[in-house]
């Protein structure tokens, strides 16, 4: 169980300091740059089919795994996941949480999607007893009943306007639609501390649906999506190659 | 903006898409797996392909179109038709469906619903309903709406049931969308059944998928706004080259729904 501190995440955990100029390599890496290695987790949350399939399709090797052992050697982690947010328990149960908590320490790049973003933040009212990794502070709600449905299923818009340059969403458009299926979000006010230890924000994108939440966020070496990037079309396959693309920190 | 989904579905037989060519380009115009990457290409929001094979023989061909259709498919993918059993569902799923339809045999064990979302999640099961209006088969009714009825086999049995009612219990046992297609409008090409779909997508909180009765672009911008509809499905309207995907999500923008526009 972790509690918020003050503290920040990088120092609790002894996160290196980050190479100023590798943090600005947001654009797309030549075709030949591929293949990498990518190790997605497995959790029992819904199907991995997919992600592999796009993974694969953009020449990366893809490693599964639903133990801890293979991600002290993993080069980039993926943690995807449809479904309930008490299925992370089940990364603390396995040991899978102290092993991703250290691979992110090292800078190895890492990508939530779905749940697997939700996961990153300290929990969620969807199971309050179930803490997340708490790298990203802050807790992530259902949609507020407003007579719209829930959950919110379809393609919407990212909006990248309010957030700073994202190396994850270079070359995608703002307003681009992307593919969502869920009824719980980050909120729109999602923090992380940065190095000085002050409150900062990660968000990389923001959608609108009853009200604004954070569709991407984006710290460091360490990056979160609400939509499914693999069921997202040509879009969301610029957002799975970015990620392949980027190198991390103290590889 | 949450945009409406305009869905292509394919129906197949022994692996084969039955219904009509579009794409003369095509060097296999009836291949599910090159029609669903073209629709995908041309701008539509989902695939579903419909397994309507009635042998046992032409059924063991399915999980390789599953296969070789989702091989170059990146938008949500939707297998139906035949799925009986959770073991079922989790095949096919495993060939690289996002979803399943079920439709008769959520009616048969409506626990099977909350076993595939169990293991898969809420938002990978579509319950799918086949309904009728109660004024075909009972003058007397007072709200033929209200009081459609849900068919199965064709639209040989009657279940019993109504389709608001059975939808919002599909809603309570965990589907994450309801597909509602129109037995009195499927294949008239003369537009949805727009009362019906209000019905349901007012009765639960989950997505409506609309089918049945496509004919015009105008069909669909009407099952939007006065149908209520999430989602629509087509078939025919861009088998028969009626419109494409593309063009007809242009034109709907232009009408003022939301819509996702191809790149």
């Amino acid at each position: 169980m972790w509690a918020p501190t003050d503290l920040r995440w990088n120092e609790r955990y002894g996160l290196q300091p980050v190479n100023q100029a590798s943090r600005e390599t947001g654009a797309l890496a030549p075709e030949e740059n591929l293949p990498v290695n990518v190790t997605v987790i497995d959790y029992k949350a819904g199907n991995l089919t997919s992600v592999v399939k796009s993974l694969r399709h953009l020449g990366a090797e893809v490693t599964v795994t639903d133990t801890p052992e293979p991600l002290a050697a993993a080069q980039r982690i993926i943690l995807p996941g449809v479904g309930h947010f008490a299925a992370t328990r089940r990364l603390d149960e396995t040991g899978l949480t102290p092993a991703i908590r250290a691979a992110i320490t090292r800078g190895i790049p890492f990508l939530g999607i779905c749940v697997g973003m939700q996961w990153l933040l300290e929990g969620s009212t969807e199971a309050p007893d179930q803490p997340g990794l708490g790298y990203f502070l802050g807790h992530c709600e259902r949609f507020p009943e407003a007579g719209e449905k829930v959950p919110h299923v379809g393609w919407n818009q990212i909006d990248m306007s309010d957030a700073p340059p994202s190396r994850l969403l270079a070359g995608i458009r703002n307003g681009e639609h992307v593919y969502f299926t869920h009824s719980y979000h980050a909120p729109l006010n999602t923090f992380v501390r940065n190095d000085q230890g002050e409150i900062d924000w990660p968000l990389a994108a923001q959608t609108h649906y009853i009200e604004p939440f954070a569709s991407a966020l984006e710290w460091e070496n360490v990056f979160g999506v609400q939509f499914h990037p693999e069921k997202s079309g040509e879009t969301g396959l610029k957002v799975l190659k970015n990620f392949l693309c980027f190198e991390g920190y103290g590889l | 903006m949450l945009t409406r989904r305009i869905i292509a579905c394919l129906d197949v037989r022994d692996g084969r898409v039955v219904k009509g060519i579009q794409f003369v380009d095509l060097i296999d115009a009836g291949d599910p797996a090159a029609l669903a990457h073209r629709h995908a290409q041309e701008g539509a929001d989902e695939i579903v392909l419909l397994d309507i094979t009635a042998t046992h023989e032409g059924r063991a061909t399915l999980l390789d179109t599953v296969r070789r259709t989702a091989q170059q498919l990146f938008v949500p993918f939707t297998v139906g038709g035949g799925i009986r059993t959770a073991e079922d569902a989790a095949a096919v799923f495993e060939a690289g469906a996002d979803k399943v339809s079920i439709n008769s045999a959520a009616l048969a064990n409506p626990a099977l619903i909350g076993q595939i979302g169990a293991d898969f999640g809420a938002q990978a099961v579509i319950v799918a309903i086949d309904a009728r209006r109660a004024a075909r088969r009972n003058p007397e009714a007072t709200d033929p709406v209200h009081e459609a009825r849900v068919f199965t086999h064709g639209g040989r049995r009657d279940t019993g049931r109504t389709a608001v009612e059975w939808a919002r219990e599909a809603e309570s046992r965990g589907a994450g969308e309801i597909l509602l297609t129109s037995m009195d409008s499927d294949g008239t090409r003369a537009g949805f059944d727009c009362e019906l779909t209000a019905a349901v997508s007012s009765a639960v909180r989950i997505p409506v998928i609309a089918s049945g009765g496509a004919g015009t672009v105008a069909h669909f911008a009407e099952v939007f706004r006065a149908g209520q509809a999430d989602a629509a499905l087509a078939a025919s309207i861009f088998h028969f080259g009626v419109s494409s995907a593309r063009a007809l999500k242009e034109s709907l923008a232009q009408s003022g729904i939301p819509v996702r526009l191809p790149c």
